[in-house]
């Protein structure tokens, strides 16, 4: 679905991706974990180019779009994100966020876009604050809402960039639980996470990312239980104690 | 109380017998009753009023269109050339320096006496400059405003399909004109004030009444104080007006 080649991105000098190629396919649930600075976020945030890459292709269903030529904003309706901060736009009501895009760009009816946010709300409980603004919002909430924000461009995949890491622990469950839900529907996604937990369970594919390459890529059982290269052994040595 | 007849009996008194109060009834008079001379400062302020207004709007809108234009360069997706933008943001950028750095007065100057020497139009030449001058610095607190807001939200609405003009349109440009407010606020009131400068030109607004009338009276205290306190008036009116839209707009942030 999602086809990488030679994927390398610099800001400046300072060479964050080093030839990345890797393939998503539909329907695959891939973790990207790593020691911060390994270029995680940067390789997630390449996929739909909030990042321009300096060099490679990306191929989204059969699209090269880093041709300058394709239309982006096409393929990003396709390609939901997640972000750490949640990024809700804080001077609009939670469905006014909810139905902005898909009014803008799907061209859907008010109501149409607010029946379908209602729903989503409804799914991960958060029906009774559709009039409320993001600052009237846990942070758990907020990112629930976030979530279910992508999810009414009916995305075919979705990008999670370290979802949880901003979260009060107390509120990191009832994200994830969400995200759970997601993964069980059938979703692809491509998540950044330090939540090994989250990746031992949902994950099909874990991907280790160090210093701006896949230094390990396996299945979350292989890769947790005997870890090939020296660098993932160090590295859950430390986050596994 | 009929007051031409009272300044009749008092200015029938020769000058070097006159109480303190009595002058200074007979200068207030002259300054303000004489002639029906108030009709002119009002005259004048409503000039003042119509010069700021359209001097706002073409600031403003040369404003906009600046800070747009070289938002949209900085922010462009590297790999991408547009020559046209290029080219328009660094005329752009000559446009700001070279207003930011002349006096508003040598513009006014130039306005009139070279470049427009040959129009009779003396206020609206004045509008003009002061429209021209007013956008550079609207433009520069715009840019600041689209440029200090968390990257992540442009990001978010870009994520989301939006386009550029979509996501600054819906998302950006509502919550930069928040907090721009009060700096836009304060560059209206300093082109309210500025636009008693273009009687240096000719343009016929309250300072120029208030000059031809010093020039009738020789007195020069009473047509001044009056021509401050107008314009007290409407900077604290126009102060009034902002401290409630800026409530109003923060009604978001305290739900």
């Amino acid at each position: 679905m999602i086809d990488v080649k030679g994927l390398t991105k610099a800001f400046g000098d300072n060479l964050v991706l080093k030839g990345i190629d890797e393939h998503i396919y539909p329907g695959e649930k891939v973790v990207v974990i790593g020691p911060s600075g390994g270029g995680k976020s940067t390789f997630l945030r390449c996929l739909n180019l909030l990042e321009t890459p300096t060099s490679g292709t990306i191929t989204f269903k059969g699209t090269d779009i880093t041709d300058p030529k394709s239309d982006i904003n096409k393929h990003r309706q396709k390609m939901g994100m997640v972000f750490q901060h949640f990024n809700l736009f804080p001077h609009m009501t939670i469905l006014r966020n909810m139905t902005l895009a898909p009014m803008k760009l799907l061209h859907k009816s008010k109501s149409e876009a607010e029946a379908k946010a209602m729903q989503l709300l409804e799914r991960v409980g958060l029906a009774d604050r559709a009039g409320s603004y993001p600052s009237q919002l846990s942070g758990g909430q907020k990112q629930r809402v976030a979530i279910v924000r992508a999810l009414c461009m009916e995305p075919e995949v979705m990008l999670f960039d370290e979802p949880t890491s901003a979260l009060d622990p107390e509120m990191v469950g009832e994200v994830l639980d969400v995200m759970k839900s997601l993964a069980n529907d059938g979703m692809t996604m491509v998540v950044v996470t330090h939540e090994m937990g989250f990746a031992k369970e949902v994950g099909d594919r874990i991907l280790f990312m160090d210093g701006g390459v896949i230094a390990e890529r396996n299945t979350p059982e292989a890769f947790f239980d005997h870890p090939q290269t020296e660098r993932a052994q160090n590295f859950l040595a430390k986050v596994l104690m | 109380m009929d007051l031409s007849g009272l300044y009749e009996s008092i200015s029938a008194i020769p000058a070097a017998e006159l109480s303190g109060w009595q002058s200074f009834f007979v200068k207030f008079y002259r300054a303000w009753f004489m002639n029906g001379r108030w009709t002119q400062y009002f005259e004048g302020l409503l000039a003042t009023i119509e010069v700021t207004a359209a001097a706002l709007a073409i600031g403003v809108a040369l404003g906009v269109i600046v800070a747009v234009v070289r938002t949209a360069y900085a922010q462009r997706r590297p790999g991408t050339h547009n020559p046209l933008l290029a080219v328009v943001d660094f005329i752009f950028k000559i446009y700001v320096t070279v207003i930011r750095g002349t006096p508003m007065m040598v513009q006014l100057l130039i306005m009139g006496f070279v470049v427009f020497s040959s129009s009779r139009n003396f206020t609206l030449v004045g509008a003009l400059t002061l429209g021209i001058n007013s956008g550079a610095y609207v433009s520069e607190i715009i840019r600041g405003g689209l440029m200090s807001l968390d990257p992540g939200q442009a990001e978010a609405g870009r994520s989301l399909g939006l386009s550029y003009i979509q996501t600054m349109w819906h998302i950006v440009i509502p919550q930069a004109f928040k907090t721009i407010l009060p700096s836009l606020g304060n560059e209206f009131i300093v082109l309210l004030k500025d636009t008693s400068l273009i009687s240096v030109i000719g343009g016929k607004e309250v300072v120029y009444f208030a000059q031809a009338i010093v020039a009738r009276t020789y007195e020069a205290m009473f047509p001044y104080i009056i021509t401050a306190v107008m314009y007290l008036i409407m900077v604290m009116g126009f102060s009034y007006l902002q401290s409630i839209l800026e409530r109003r707009l923060r009604a978001s942030d305290r739900r």
